[in-house]
C-alpha cells in the first residue's frame, strides 16, 4: 500500500482528577468504584432550580495547563451552553465554552513538541476549553445495539474536564500516540490529572486520508486504542480510495470489542447545538498577576526536566526525553539515583534498555510495577561488585518489576550469585574440557571453538560464572593443555 | 438588510425535533399560524440600529464568582432516585439508545 | 380578638402573637377555615399541607413561644409559596403536568430562610405553567379566579399567590417575576408585589424559566408587610452565582426613616411611552390621579421620553423564550416527573413525554426559543435582542441620573375576563408592556393599589427605581399607600 497523505487532529478530554470536587458543585470527585448515583446533588443531577457555581481550583489548573501548552490565555472567560438531548446529560445541555458569538474559552493556540523517530515535531493546539463531564450509560446486555433499555449513573456528571483540541498536524497513528503520551506526561508533571485512572483521558480523533473528507472517530477509551483506531481507519479509507469509493464525512464509533470503527450518527448534519451564554455564571477575569502567580507555582515540566537531566547528569537528549515520557519513570529514575549514588548514565542505560523494554513488552501500567528505587540501586551495585553478571541482571529484572522482591532476595532464592572464585571456575573448566575433548582439540587451532567451551562453562554454571574471568581461565588452561601441563 | 423569514411546516418540524417535542396534527396546524404571528412580533426589533453595541447577558455586574474546592455531603441515593419514573439497582432506567 | 386573624396585616399578626393576644394555633385554624370557605371558588392553591400537619406545627411553635424560645422575624406566620419554588418533601409542579408528582429533595434558599425565621408554609400556589403567562390560565391545574370578580383573571403568572392574599387565605406570599409575574397579579388583585433588583434574592431553588430575567418577589397586602418579607429573603447566597454580596438592609427601618421628606429628596418622572399605546383610558386616569396628588404634596414630577421602550416587549420575549427553550430541556421523564407510556428509543420517549407533558403555551415558547437560538437565526434574533437590551439599559441609566423614581401603570388594562385573551398569544403578551422593562434592565419595581376601574376592578400603579434602591422604592410606595388609603384590602368572596 502506497503512502497516503494523512492528516490527524485530536480532541482530547482530560479529567482534572486532582480536584476534590466537581466543576460546578461540591460533590466529591472520587466517584470511581462507588455505587451508582451516590455522588450527586441537585446541581449535578440537574434538578429543577439548581444552579452551577464554578470551582476556583479548576480555573487554577486550567491556567496551568494553558501555560504548559504555550497557549494564549484569554483575559475574560465565559461559559456557554451546548444543547443536545441524551440520557447521560441531566440538563440536556452541557455547560462548556465556545469560541464564537462572544464566547471566550480559557485559552487559544499553543503547541507541544513530540519526538518521533529521533526528530522533533511541533503539534499545534487550537484551543483549550473547560467543561463538565456527562453521566455514564450502562447497557444491561453489554452492547448499545441490543440493550432493551439503558441504565444511567450520574456520579460522573459534572466532573471537571479540559478539552484540548489540536490542529490536524499529526501524520500517523504513531504521532498521535506520541502526542497523547507527551500530553499525559505534562499533565502528570503538573499534578492535575492522574491519567492512569480509568476514563481520565479520552480522545476523539479526526482523520482524513489523501485530502479526502474528514472522518470523526468517537469513543476511544485510551491513548493505546487511539493508535489502533487510527491505523484501522487509514486502512479502511485507503482501501475505499483504491476501489474508487468516495469516503464520506461522518462520525464513527470505535468498537473496542471487535476492534473496528462503525458508523454512528445518522443525523449528523442536523446537530445544531444552539450555543448561547450561560447566564447563571458571571464572567471570570484572568489578570496578568494571577497568571504570573500560577506560573511561579508550576512544577517542573517534562522538557525542562529533560534539559536538567542532560545538564546535571550528562545524559544525551534522547536518553533524557525517554526518561521523561512518563512522570512515574522520571521520578523513579531520580529516586533510584539518590539511592545509587553512582554514574547516572549507567542507571539510565539499565532503565531505558532493559527495564523499559520489558515494561512496554508486557504493556504494564505504573501501578502494576512493584520495583522500588532501592532495588535499582542494589542491582547496579551488585553488577559493579561483580556479584552478578549483566546476563543475570537482565534475567532477574522482570521478577523485581513484577514481584517487588529485592535483587538480593531473588538471587538467594534462585541461587544466582556470580561465581568469581578462580578455583571454582578452574574446576568447572576442567570438567568441561574432559566432557568435550574434541572441542578442546578444535579450540587449540580454531578461535571460534573457544567460545563454544566458554558457553559450556556458562551452561554448567547456569550463567553464574563471571564471563570475563571464565574466558581468561579457559584461555590459560588451553595453553596449559597445549604445553602438556594439563592432560585430558 | 432584513431577510423575509417564514416559518414553514418543514422548519417547524425541524424545530420541534431539535426540542424533542412531538406535536399532534392539530397542534401543527394551529402552531404554524401562531408562530408566524409571533415571528412578526419578533421582527419589530429589526427597526433598531445596534451598530457598535455589545450584547448584555448579565445585568448584575459580577465577575469571578468562585467556590472553594471542599466536598459536601451528597444526596442519599434513595432521595436521588425517589422521583425516578423507572429505576433498577440504584440506576435510573432510561429508554434504549438504538 | 374581635377581628379574624385572616383580616390582619402580617405585621399585626406577628405583633399580636408575640404579645400573647393570639396563639399560633388559632391563627392557623382561622386561616384554614377561611381557605375552607373560599378556596373552591378561587383555586389559589395547587397543594395545601394537611390540616393535621399544619396544626401540629402550630402547636409546637406555640409551645416554643410559651417557653420563650420563639425566634425569627416571621415566627408562627403562615405563608403561601408559588409552585415554582422548590420545597423539600412538598410537591412542586410549576403548574405543569410534566411535574405532577415531583417531590423535591431540597428547599430553595428562600424557603430555608423562611423556615429559619419561623414561618409556617401553608402550601404551593397556582401559576401559569412554568411561569409562562400573564393570567394564570395556562396552569394544568385549572385557572385561578380573581377574588374581586370571579369571572376575571387574577393576573399571572403568580396569580395563585396574589389571589390567596386578596381572598384572605394567606397574609404573605412569595411569587416570581420574569416579565411582570409578581406585579401584574398584584395590580389585578389590589395587593402589593415587588420585583427586587436582579441578584438581591437568591434564585437557588427557583425553577428556571428565563434565568437572566427572573427574581423571586415578596407579595403582601401592605407595603410594610412586603418590606418585612424582603428583609427575610434578601440575603447573599453562595449557591447562586448571580447573588449579590451587599450590605444587609432593614427595609422597614428605611421606610420609617425616609418617609418624611421624600418630596424634597426624590425627583420623580413619568415615562410618556408607558401611558400611550395600548393603555386603557381608565387606567391612565386612575394613575395620573395619583401623580397629581403627589404634585400637590410637593413632589416634582417630570415627563420623560424613552423611545427605545417601544422595543422592550419583543426584546423581552425573544430573550425569555430562548432561555426557556434551554431551561426546560431537562424535562424528559428520566430522572423525575411525567414519562409518556410509549415504547421506542429515547428520542421517541422524550418527544412523546414533552409533547404530552407540556401545555400549548409552553410548547410554543420552547419552539420559538429554539428558533431564535438556532444556526442561521441566532444573530438576527437572540444576539440582536441582547444588543437592544444594552440600549434599553443605557437609556434607563441616563434616566436614573436625573430621577430617582419612575412611575407608570402596572397593567395596561383592568383585570380582563377569563378566556378573553388566552386564545390569542399576542394579545396576552401585550399585557406585559409596562412590566418587562424592569426585568430587561434588572432594576427593582413594585406595584401597589392605585384605584378601582368601574368602581370594582383593581388597577395598580408601578414604581421603578435604580439598582439596589429598594429602600427608596418602598418608602415611596408607603407614601402613596398613605395617600390613597388603599391598604390591606380583602375581597368579599
Amino acid at each position: 500500500m502506497e503512502e497516503r497523505d494523512v492528516k490527524i487532529g485530536l480532541e482530547v478530554h482530560v479529567q482534572l482528577t486532582a480536584l476534590k470536587t466537581k466543576l460546578f458543585c461540591s460533590c466529591s470527585s472520587d466517584y470511581r468504584g462507588k455505587p451508582p448515583n451516590t455522588h450527586v446533588c441537585p446541581v449535578c443531577l440537574g434538578l429543577p432550580g439548581a444552579l452551577p457555581v464554578v470551582n476556583r481550583k479548576a480555573i487554577d489548573y486550567a491556567v496551568m495547563v494553558a501555560l504548559a501548552l504555550n497557549s494564549k490565555i484569554n483575559e475574560k472567560i465565559v461559559f456557554f451552553r451546548k444543547h443536545y438531548f441524551y440520557p447521560d446529560l441531566p440538563k440536556n445541555f452541557q455547560i462548556t465554552q465556545y469560541d464564537r458569538a462572544g464566547g471566550a474559552p480559557i485559552a487559544i493556540g499553543g503547541f507541544l513538541k513530540i519526538n518521533i523517530n529521533g526528530r522533533e515535531k511541533i503539534i499545534r493546539i487550537r484551543r483549550i476549553n473547560i467543561e463538565e463531564d456527562p453521566g455514564k450509560l450502562v447497557y444491561p446486555t453489554g452492547s448499545i445495539t441490543t440493550s432493551p433499555y439503558t441504565l444511567v449513573d450520574y456520579n460522573r456528571s459534572g466532573i471537571a474536564l479540559l478539552e484540548i483540541v489540536t490542529e490536524p498536524d499529526m501524520s500517523s497513528p504513531a504521532e498521535a500516540r506520541a502526542f497523547l503520551n507527551k500530553l499525559r506526561s505534562i499533565l502528570e508533571h503538573l499534578g492535575v490529572c492522574d491519567c492512569e485512572l480509568e476514563g481520565s483521558m479520552r480522545a476523539d480523533a479526526n482523520i482524513s486520508v489523501a485530502g479526502g473528507s474528514r472522518v470523526e472517530i468517537k469513543n476511544i477509551g485510551s491513548p493505546k486504542d487511539v493508535e489502533k483506531a487510527l491505523a484501522y481507519e487509514i486502512i479502511r479509507q485507503s482501501q475505499a480510495i483504491s476501489k474508487g469509493i468516495i469516503v464520506k464525512s461522518e462520525t464513527r464509533h470505535w468498537d473496542d470489542l471487535r476492534k473496528v470503527t462503525v458508523p454512528l450518527r445518522v443525523k449528523e448534519e442536523e446537530q445544531d447545538y444552539r450555543y448561547f451564554p450561560e447566564a447563571d455564571i458571571p464572567p471570570i477575569v484572568i489578570t496578568k498577576d494571577y497568571i504570573e502567580k500560577i506560573r511561579k507555582s508550576m512544577p517542573e515540566l517534562p522538557d525542562a526536566r529533560a534539559k536538567r537531566f542532560v545538564r546535571n547528569y550528562g545524559l544525551t537528549e534522547y536518553e533524557a526525553q525517554v526518561l521523561v515520557t512518563s512522570k512515574w519513570l522520571a521520578d523513579f529514575f531520580e529516586e533510584s539515583l539518590k539511592h545509587y549514588g553512582g554514574k547516572p548514565k549507567k542507571l539510565a542505560n539499565i532503565l531505558i534498555n532493559d527495564f523499559l523494554r520489558w515494561v512496554h513488552e508486557k504493556e504494564l501500567e505504573p501501578n502494576s510495577i512493584k520495583a522500588k528505587p532501592q532495588h535499582m540501586a542494589e542491582l547496579l551495585k551488585l553488577l559493579e561488585g561483580k556479584v552478578i553478571s549483566i546476563k543475570i541482571l537482565k534475567n532477574i529484572l522482570p521478577e523485581i518489576i513484577v514481584s517487588g522482591k529485592s535483587p538480593q532476595e531473588i538471587i538467594s532464592e534462585r541461587n544466582l550469585v556470580k561465581i568469581s572464585d578462580k578455583e571454582v571456575i578452574k574446576k568447572i573448566v576442567l570438567e568441561v574440557f574432559i566432557e568435550h575433548k574434541e572441542s578442546v582439540r578444535d579450540a587449540l587451532v580454531n578461535k571460534k571453538a573457544v567460545h563454544y567451551l566458554i558457553g559450556q562453562v556458562m551452561r554448567k554454571t547456569r550463567g553464574k560464572a563471571d564471563p570475563e574471568l571464565t574466558h581468561k581461565i579457559v584461555l590459560e588452561m588451553l595453553e596449559k593443555v597445549r604445553e602438556g601441563e594439563i592432560r585430558i | 438588510m432584513r431577510r423575509k423569514i417564514v416559518i414553514t411546516e418543514e422548519l417547524m418540524d425541524h424545530l420541534a425535533w431539535l426540542a424533542r417535542i412531538k406535536l399532534t396534527e392539530n397542534e401543527k396546524r394551529e402552531f404554524l399560524r401562531d408562530l408566524n404571528r409571533v415571528l412578526e412580533f419578533f421582527n419589530e426589533i429589526d427597526k433598531v440600529d445596534v451598530e457598535g453595541i455589545e450584547p448584555t447577558t448579565h445585568t448584575a455586574l459580577l465577575t469571578n464568582v468562585l467556590r472553594d474546592d471542599v466536598p459536601h455531603k451528597p444526596l442519599p441515593q434513595a432521595e436521588v432516585l425517589y422521583n425516578a419514573p423507572e429505576k433498577e439497582n440504584g440506576y435510573f432506567k432510561a429508554p434504549k439508545i438504538l | 380578638m374581635s377581628v379574624k386573624a385572616y383580616r390582619l396585616e402580617a405585621l399585626e399578626i406577628i405583633r399580636n402573637v408575640k404579645e400573647g393576644n393570639l396563639c399560633i394555633t388559632d391563627v392557623i385554624e382561622e386561616f384554614l377555615e377561611r381557605i375552607g370557605r373560599v378556596e373552591k371558588k378561587i383555586n389559589a392553591f395547587i397543594t395545601l399541607r394537611s390540616k393535621d400537619e399544619l396544626l401540629q406545627e402550630a402547636k409546637i411553635k406555640d409551645r416554643l413561644l410559651k417557653e420563650g424560645k420563639a425566634r425569627g422575624l416571621l415566627f408562627g406566620l403562615p405563608i403561601a409559596i408559588k409552585d415554582n419554588i422548590s420545597t423539600k418533601n412538598l410537591r412542586t409542579t410549576c403548574g405543569s403536568k410534566i411535574l405532577y408528582n415531583y417531590i423535591p429533595p431540597y428547599d430553595a434558599t428562600v424557603v430555608k430562610l423562611l423556615k429559619e425565621e419561623g414561618a409556617i408554609i401553608l402550601g404551593k400556589t397556582n401559576m401559569d405553567e412554568f411561569a409562562m403567562g400573564s393570567s394564570t390560565e395556562t396552569s394544568f391545574y385549572g385557572p385561578t379566579r380573581n377574588p374581586w370578580d370571579l369571572e376575571r383573571v387574577p393576573g399571572g403568572s403568580s396569580g395563585g399567590s396574589a389571589a390567596a392574599l386578596a381572598s384572605g387565605e394567606a397574609p404573605l406570599a412569595l411569587g416570581s417575576d420574569t416579565g411582570g409575574s409578581v406585579r401584574a397579579p398584584a395590580s389585578f388583585t389590589a395587593t402589593v408585589g415587588l420585583k427586587p433588583t436582579y441578584g438581591l434574592v437568591s434564585r437557588y431553588g427557583l425553577i428556571a424559566y428565563a434565568n437572566s430575567l427572573e427574581q423571586i418577589g415578596p407579595m403582601g397586602r401592605t407595603v410594610r408587610d412586603v418590606a418585612l418579607l424582603l428583609n427575610v429573603i434578601s440575603r447573599y447566597d453562595p449557591y447562586d452565582g448571580t447573588s449579590l454580596k451587599v450590605k444587609r438592609r432593614d427595609y422597614l427601618e428605611s421606610i420609617s426613616k425616609q418617609l418624611d421628606d421624600l418630596h424634597r429628596r426624590v425627583k420623580v418622572a413619568v415615562v410618556r411611552e408607558m401611558f400611550e399605546e395600548g393603555v386603557s383610558k381608565e387606567v391612565v386616569v386612575i394613575v395620573r390621579n395619583i401623580v397629581n396628588k403627589m404634585v400637590k404634596e410637593g413632589f416634582v414630577v417630570d415627563e420623560i421620553s424613552i423611545p427605545v421602550i417601544k422595543y422592550a416587549l419583543p426584546t423581552y420575549y425573544i430573550i425569555a423564550m430562548s432561555e426557556a427553550s434551554s431551561n426546560l430541556a431537562r424535562y424528559d421523564g428520566v430522572r423525575y416527573g411525567f414519562r409518556a407510556n410509549v415504547h421506542g428509543d429515547w428520542n421517541e420517549v422524550f418527544s412523546e413525554t414533552r409533547g404530552n407533558g407540556f401545555g400549548k403555551e409552553v410548547k410554543r415558547r420552547i419552539i420559538m426559543g429554539t428558533f431564535a437560538l438556532s444556526a442561521g437565526y441566532f444573530d438576527q434574533y437572540y444576539l440582536k435582542a441582547l444588543k437592544v437590551r444594552t440600549l434599553i439599559i443605557k437609556e434607563f441609566k441616563k434616566a436614573f441620573e436625573k430621577y430617582s423614581i419612575l412611575i407608570s401603570p402596572t397593567m395596561p388594562t383592568p383585570p380582563f375576563k377569563l378566556g378573553e385573551k388566552i386564545a390569542d398569544p399576542l394579545a396576552m403578551y401585550m399585557s406585559d408592556i409596562e412590566t418587562v422593562t424592569a426585568n430587561i434592565v434588572g432594576i427593582p419595581a413594585i406595584s401597589i393599589p392605585a384605584g378601582f376601574a368601574e368602581g370594582k376592578l383593581p388597577v395598580g400603579i408601578q414604581l421603578m427605581a435604580n439598582y439596589l434602591k429598594e429602600d427608596l422604592l418602598l418608602a415611596m410606595a408607603a407614601f402613596i399607600e398613605e395617600l390613597t388609603g388603599l391598604k390591606n384590602l380583602i375581597a368579599e368572596v
